[in-house]
């Protein structure tokens, strides 16, 4: 059977002293589009949370980080790094396209399964207490960067 | 993507591919690209195969035989680290690399 992390995240909260945490639970239908060309001829984006940035910039920190970085598709894999405090970063420090398959879709891009990636990857902290603070400042701003990157659909990676 | 079922559920996404995966492996193992790849095109081919919103589609691939890493993740010991408030470099190197740059390349936050 598959994990259950809610009961486990939140005991976690419970134990770092935060009060009974409000677990968001989404019971409106979600948007739906279908994609309008197959996916051969369709620009993908890429989102993660992983805490993944490229070496030179900024790295996350733990306290409800709501920044995001702009990492190009084309960036070499050896200038990833990742960090995060709520996973084991051993295996995607080891190959980061276990959290962040950006030579993997470059690959479907050459094979020709996919028709192309957005120029840029946007990439932020998970573990964000403040679902508000996701809602209103983080998810917005993502969502206006994959608009002008002209994407027909977004892969969304979490960790 | 996702490896945790219960937390997508409740954030009921457009689509979902659920990899039952230990955390940080969302999209495959370190260093097999063969995998890695059956694994992006099984899930890349939800964004036909769903049909309607709110659909899970299981992927079947396995970590190990016995699945040992479920009791590890349901019941071990608290692994998270401490939530720092300053960035947390993986080098040294990256944190002179970036301290040298203006912005650092932080959009947001």
């Amino acid at each position: 059977m598959p994990v259950d992390y809610i009961p486990r995240i939140q005991e976690k909260y419970a134990q770092e002293g935060f009060a009974s945490y409000r677990w968001v639970v989404n019971t409106t239908p979600p948007p739906w589009q279908p994609l309008r060309q197959p996916l051969t001829a369709s620009r993908l984006g890429l989102v993660a949370s992983g805490g993944i940035y490229r070496s030179g910039q900024v790295a996350f920190h733990y306290k409800d980080d709501t920044s995001f970085r702009v990492i190009p598709t084309d960036v070499d894999v050896a200038e990833l790094r990742m960090t995060h405090f709520a996973y084991d970063l051993t295996d995607a420090r080891r190959d980061p396209n276990v959290v962040f398959p950006l030579a993997t879709l470059r690959g479907l891009v050459q094979e020709g399964h996919l028709g192309a990636l957005a120029a840029n990857a946007y990439t932020f902290m998970g573990g964000i207490y403040s679902a508000r603070r996701v809602q209103e400042e983080l998810a917005p701003q993502l969502t206006s960067h994959l608009l002008a990157e002209q994407v027909d659909a977004v892969l969304l990676v979490p960790v | 993507m996702s490896s945790a079922l219960d937390i997508t559920r409740a954030v009921n996404p457009p689509r979902a591919a659920f990899l039952d995966y230990p955390l940080g492996h969302t999209t495959g193992k370190p260093n097999d690209p063969v995998l890695q790849r059956a694994i992006l095109l099984d899930a890349l081919d939800a964004l036909i195969s769903l049909t309607m919103p709110g659909q899970v589609k299981m992927l079947p691939f396995r970590w190990s035989e016995d699945q040992g890493w479920y009791a590890t993740a349901q019941r071990g010991p608290d692994d998270r680290r401490p939530r720092y408030d300053t960035p947390q470099y993986q080098t040294e190197e990256d944190r002179q690399r970036a301290e040298a740059t203006s912005t650092g390349g932080v959009r947001g936050g």
